[in-house]
């Protein structure tokens, strides 16, 4: 008994002592973070929100598993509910088309410290419209007299704004019937931020938001219900996104942007608009009315929600390096699932968010 | 509980047999097990209730009553009411019911009085078929096969021949309270072609036979006689019919046209509470916003919640009645 007494207190010493020395060991250096291979070790990450990049995070998560074992598990909820979700921290990461509000960004920061908005892709919201014998990319709008037609104080096809601006379409004599997003959306959220850059009227009696009080006149479930009561309410007039436009070829408008020049809604020109808009570091940035002349003006980053300090360091990692591929990598995935990819300078200042990334003080990528 | 008592404590005095005793702890354990599912259904409803309330109360507090008499909703400003959606609601059911009623009635008529035997089977089950179809469903077909055929010829004949009454003007969009109503009618005649038709069954055979003997025809038969017999249960029915049109959600949201307005025109797009909870609940944020979705939600579980005590309370008269009858 008392051999195997004083053995065993021996043993428990010794063990501190171990694990002591271990620990100390383990954590001041983070250097073993910046080997570029991911662990073979399996790690899931969850996150939620927006549901306009959704097809294109799916395309993204799959090929990321293939080529590392990481499994991502994506929640296409909405982007108020990815906004929700991060906040309460039961997802590694959110996502959204539009900003967080001042009110959403301290109530996140009060929980779980600084949030970052990290740009994924850029997405633009075509104009479209239901003319006999008017094709798409034929008819031409402003800014303020698309604003003015949602406001409803330009009522009719032939009315002068908009006929000065078409001079050889042959407009009809007829009202507009303007169709908007019922459910609140991203798209809503970019479409209606536009309108408020240019029209003050826009901004006073409606505002920028996912849903707003629409003067008029009817309201279709998503995309598919938008351009589904655009094709078949003649003489009407709605909005959607680009993708959605164009694998469904809807005729859309061409928009005036701030340059002058009449422009279509093609990836091109949405990826462009980036680089007439300077970007702050946060990255919380509208790119609607883009002033490069080759930009189309009604276009949105969206964005994914992360926490500067991750609780967990596996976990970190392994978003941190996702994120880093995502923004390199993965663009090559935006535009065959027609989606824009980031360029120029959207890249680097998502690279420095991506690289503040921390776990206890510590970076968790080195570039 | 307090009833069950006397019972058993006469039934402990009278058993001292095994097998008695352990029946009478099986029955008192099911007995108990009964008695804590009743009590789970009703917690569950009032909690449910309490939720809603707690999470409702910054748009309570902030509102009041006014809530109910506001025709805003601007997520902007934040200002919220629910009188368009309370109306919206309302009419697209009223709509619903003018339609769906008579043609209900008539076919459970037929069905359980005048129809040959061999076509009653078929001829119900396929009515109670259209119960089945998804909302959705109903809902996709109306947008696509539906409103379009609404709005021409429908909407365009009654707005040139009638659009000097406030009820057809405007212009015809298709979508909109017509739409949805029909759509609701669709939906709820299978319920109260079913609820009728079971009601008149039940009515006596001595009834129809009297009213024959007095030299009555069949109509006068069907008239005078079966049908005032079973009045409180069709009410019933048709009230347990409103019960689904005043929550239908999928459907009515792909047809109504969803515009917050509070129109007369029948062609005007409205929105209905369930319309308007179901299409912004997902991108709400904001305690406010959210806080009225919720309220709506409140309206809505009130509306539903009468009607349904009033269709149970009939149902309930009917089946007495029926009872002392026979």
């Amino acid at each position: 008994m008392n051999k195997w007494g004083k053995n065993w207190y021996t043993t428990i010493a010794a063990v501190m002592v171990a694990s002591i020395a271990l620990a100390a060991c383990g954590t001041p250096s983070g250097s073993p973070a910046d080997t570029p291979a991911v662990p073979a070790k399996s790690v899931n990450l969850t996150g939620a929100g927006a549901t306009f990049p959704a097809p294109l995070y799916t395309k993204w998560f799959d090929q990321y598993n293939k080529l590392t074992g990481v499994k991502v598990n994506y929640q296409p909820i909405g982007s108020g509910g990815g906004i929700s979700q991060i906040t309460e921290g039961t997802v590694d990461f959110g996502a959204s088309d539009g900003i967080m509000t001042e009110a959403q960004m301290t109530k996140a920061e009060q929980k779980n410290g600084p949030i970052l908005h990290v740009p994924m892709t850029s997405g633009a919201v075509a104009v479209i419209y239901n003319l006999a014998g008017i094709g798409t990319g034929q008819l031409k709008l402003t800014g303020e007299v698309l604003a003015d037609i949602y406001l409803k104080k330009i009522a009719r096809w032939n009315d002068q704004a908009i006929a000065s601006l078409n001079p050889d379409l042959k407009l009809p004599d007829a009202a507009i019937a303007v169709v908007f997003r019922s459910d609140g959306s991203g798209t809503t959220y970019i479409f209606t931020n536009y309108l408020s850059k240019v029209s003050p009227g826009w901004s006073t009696q409606v505002g920028n938001a996912t849903s707003v009080k629409w003067p008029g006149d009817i309201g279709g479930q998503g995309n598919a219900g938008v351009a589904g009561q655009v094709q078949q309410i003649p003489n009407s007039i709605g909005y959607v996104e680009l993708a959605y436009a164009e694998q469904n070829k809807l005729a859309w408008a061409k928009l005036k942007n701030t340059a002058g020049n009449f422009i279509e809604p093609t990836l091109e020109a949405t990826t462009r608009a980036a680089e007439g808009v300077s970007l702050p570091d946060d990255m919380k940035v509208m790119l609607t009315n883009s002033s490069n002349p080759e930009a189309y003006p009604i276009v949105g980053f969206t964005w994914i929600l992360v926490y500067v300090n991750q609780n967990d360091k596996d976990k970190g990692e392994a978003l941190a390096k996702m994120l880093w591929w995502a923004v390199h990598e993965g663009q090559q995935y935006t535009e065959p699932l027609t989606y824009a990819s980031l360029a120029g300078s959207a890249v680097s200042k998502a690279e420095n968010a991506i690289l503040s990334i921390k776990y206890q003080g510590q970076p968790l990528i080195v570039r | 509980m307090n009833k069950c008592r006397p019972d058993t404590s006469l039934s402990a005095g009278r058993s001292d047999t095994v097998t008695a005793s352990r029946a009478r702890i099986g029955d008192r354990i099911f007995s108990r097990l009964t008695l804590f599912f009743g009590i789970l259904i009703a917690v569950i409803l009032i909690a449910l209730l309490i939720v809603l309330n707690i999470d409702a109360w910054p748009a309570i507090q902030k509102f009041g009553l006014s809530f109910l008499t506001s025709i805003e909703w601007d997520p902007v400003r934040e200002e919220f009411g629910a009188l368009p959606a309370i109306y919206g609601t309302l009419l697209s059911s009223l709509i619903g019911l003018v339609i769906a009623v008579p043609i209900s009635l008539g076919s459970a008529v037929f069905l359980s009085e005048l129809a040959p035997e061999w076509m009653r089977k078929p001829c119900s089950f396929l009515i109670e078929m259209l119960a089945a179809i998804p909302s959705v469903i109903i809902g996709l077909w109306g947008l696509y096969v539906m409103v379009p055929f609404i709005r021409n010829p429908i909407e365009i004949w009654l707005g040139s021949n009638l659009g000097f009454l406030p009820l057809f003007e405007g212009p015809p969009f298709g979508v909109g309270f017509l739409s949805a109503g029909i759509i609701l009618s669709i939906m709820v005649i299978p319920i109260i072609t079913a609820v009728s038709r079971e009601v008149i069954a039940a009515v006596p055979l001595t009834q129809r036979e009297a009213m024959l003997a007095l030299g009555a025809t069949r109509w006068e038969m069907i008239n005078r006689a079966v049908l005032p017999y079973c009045r409180s249960g069709l009410v019933g029915g048709v009230i347990l019919g409103l019960g689904r049109a005043l929550g239908e959600t999928m459907a009515v949201t792909m047809v109504i046209g969803n515009a917050y307005v509070l129109s007369p025109s029948l062609f005007s797009p409205g929105a209905t509470i369930a319309s308007k909870v179901a299409s912004e609940f997902n991108e709400a944020s904001g305690d406010l916003y959210i806080g009225s979705l919720i309220e709506l939600a409140l309206v809505l579980f009130a509306i539903t919640l009468l009607v349904n005590i009033i269709a149970r309370l009939l149902v309930w008269r009917t089946v007495s009645v029926r009872g002392t009858g026979e």
